[in-house]
């Protein structure tokens, strides 16, 4: 991956979080504390502003340089949610990484952020978007495929019943609502799925 | 200075200073302590990078016990604790307590000098789990 490469996946990542945060904001004010959207625009508003002494790094320490920018200027518990899936997939993959490579650091990250969180998929949180694209990746599929399951994942977050986080105070209430997170997963996964293949 | 220093993590900057107030009632200046609360823009939150300052500001040889509000303040001072790494990190815990009597019980022990250990038990007996 090139430096310009790195750059297109950054400003493909912030465009499409500014682009919604107005609806992440909403569905996080259905059921959380209503602060998800505009967290996570400064957050990668803060990691665009610094694209390129980012992007002129050896990719794993590109990768942790924005996780530990999105912890320290999020300011929710996104903050580190998403910081340690940027840092794990950091300090997991290799410089020039392969599918085979890319699918087994996916999975050790997904771990990190389960581990940060004390989660697990099925509570209504981002691992329930990130579980479902790690199956993707591990079972080959092309990038517009993984873009749509991790949508797909999003919308299943609907029915399911918080057990983590702010949500999880409303109990059955949260139930009927999509996961704030999961949904801002879900469109970080297409942004970066369509830029790498438009490439 | 020796004893267990206390630091606490709330949403809202007015809950962390009203509960440091409360703590300092009780032990005045015998226990390191230090607060943070709020996201840094003015918003409700907690900012790893303030709580990494307030642990650094109530840094005791003894430790570090540190008191949080709701998750997002959990999630983010066990991140702080991991960002400070070794060999700190070893004396830095973040206590399952309620946030006011939480601080105000473990600086009551910390000052009568007693160890991390003792200070984030006296914490957890707080809590119903």
């Amino acid at each position: 991956m090139t430096a310009s490469d790195f750059s297109r996946l950054i400003a493909a990542a912030a465009d499409t979080i500014a682009a919604h945060a107005e609806e992440l904001t909403a569905l996080d004010q259905a059921i959380g504390d209503g602060d998800h959207g505009l967290n996570m625009k400064r957050g990668f508003e803060a990691v665009r502003a610094e694209t390129n002494g980012f992007a002129a790094k050896p990719l794993p320490d590109a990768l942790k340089a924005v996780g530990t920018k999105l912890v320290m200027t999020v300011g929710g518990a996104s903050g580190p949610l998403f910081g340690t899936l940027f840092m794990a997939l950091g300090k997991e993959l290799p410089a020039t990484p392969d599918r085979a490579a890319l699918t087994v650091a996916f999975n050790k990250a997904i771990e990190a952020v389960a581990a940060r969180g004390k989660s697990q998929p099925g509570q209504k949180t981002m691992l329930d978007v990130l579980q479902p694209v790690y199956e993707a990746l591990a079972q080959g599929k092309t990038a517009g495929e993984i873009a749509d399951a991790a949508d797909k994942a999003a919308e299943a977050t609907v029915p399911l019943k918080a057990l983590r986080g702010r949500a999880s105070f409303l109990g059955e209430r949260s139930i009927g609502h999509m996961d704030a997170g999961a949904r801002s997963t879900a469109l970080l996964v297409r942004a970066v799925a369509e830029a790498i293949e438009g490439h | 200075m020796s004893n267990v220093g206390i630091v606490i993590v709330s949403h809202s900057p007015l809950v962390a200073e009203g509960t440091a107030d409360m703590v300092r009632q009780m032990v005045g200046d015998e226990v390191p302590l230090a607060w943070c609360g709020g996201n840094g823009h003015g918003g409700l939150g907690t900012s790893v990078e303030a709580i990494m300052g307030a642990i650094d500001k109530a840094w005791s040889e003894a430790g570090v016990a540190i008191l949080v509000d709701l998750g997002g303040a959990e999630t983010n001072s066990e991140m702080a604790v991991e960002m400070i790494g070794e060999p700190r990190s070893h004396k830095i815990i973040v206590c399952n307590a309620p946030i006011v009597e939480g601080a105000v019980m473990a600086a009551t022990e910390s000052s009568g000098g007693a160890s991390l250990k003792e200070v984030v038990a006296t914490a957890h007996e707080l809590s119903p789990s």
